[in-house]
């Protein structure tokens, strides 16, 4: 595998039955390409956690998925409020999830946590008002 | 041993084959919090719990557990049975246990 491939994806803000779709569709791709099936689940995990905090947080956005020979890439981008303070966003427990989510099973402050623990690399660039971009690497040989 | 084997053993219902026969449990997982599910559940596993939504159909494809195993005779929601379907993830149902019985039962006819 010597070019990268690339993949866009749209997330539907507020729609909780489509969330996991990208996700779904990313882990195929690498089970077909033949990765390995740890940096397959670090990839679905990470990416879904950041696919749910799109639709609860950020109301959908973008997610381009770059697959190199090296690693596979994931930015990860809505305009949404913003995240005041992300140290506090990246504490394990820290939610501003409302209820109707909690009720679903998420909203309990793992979402970045997890992002970042199943990730190689991460960055989160987020301006309030503007909207949040976060980008996550998993290297194929670690 | 494999899920399909485990729910004949056990007498459980299968609610969906999916990849049942040819998925080894390795482990018991057990929690209803999403969230959690995702971060901590070992792949592999049979992950109990009483949420048959299509969002934990989700997290089981995308954790990589072995299958879902319904406990305390919660019911598998129609759009997630689709789901289940779709992405061939196992769903059995302990018929009625509760959590901690169901992931008893699954760990000793496993012999984990």
């Amino acid at each position: 595998m010597s070019d990268t491939i690339q993949l866009n994806f749209t997330v539907p803000g507020d729609d909780f039955t489509r969330a996991g779709e990208a996700s779904s569709e990313v882990k195929g791709i690498l089970k077909k390409l033949g990765l390995s099936p740890m940096v397959v689940r670090k990839v679905a995990i990470a990416m879904y956690e950041g696919e749910i905090n799109m639709a609860i947080h950020g109301g959908g956005g973008e997610i381009t998925v770059e697959i190199s020979d090296q690693w596979v890439q994931m930015v990860l981008a809505d305009q949404g409020p913003g995240i005041p303070n992300v140290e506090l966003a990246m504490q394990e427990g820290w939610s501003t999830a409302p209820d109707s989510v909690r009720n679903l099973g998420f909203g309990a402050g793992m979402g970045l946590p997890n992002m970042k623990k199943y990730s190689d690399e991460m960055s989160i660039d987020s301006q309030v008002g503007v909207g949040t971009t976060v980008t996550m690497r998993v290297y194929l040989n670690l | 041993m494999t899920v399909t084997e485990m729910a004949e053993k056990l007498g459980w219902e299968v609610l969906v084959e999916g990849e049942g026969a040819c998925r080894e449990i390795q482990t018991v997982y057990c929690c209803d919090l999403l969230s959690f599910v995702m971060g901590r559940a070992p792949a592999d596993s049979a992950w109990v719990t009483v949420m048959g939504n299509a969002n934990a159909m989700a997290v089981a494809l995308l954790a990589d557990v072995a299958c879902v195993v319904l406990a305390e005779g919660a019911a598998l929601d129609a759009e997630a049975a689709v789901k289940a379907k779709q992405h061939q993830i196992a769903v059995v149902s302990s018929q009625g246990l509760a959590v901690y019985p169901s992931a008893k039962a699954v760990a000793e006819v496993c012999g984990l």
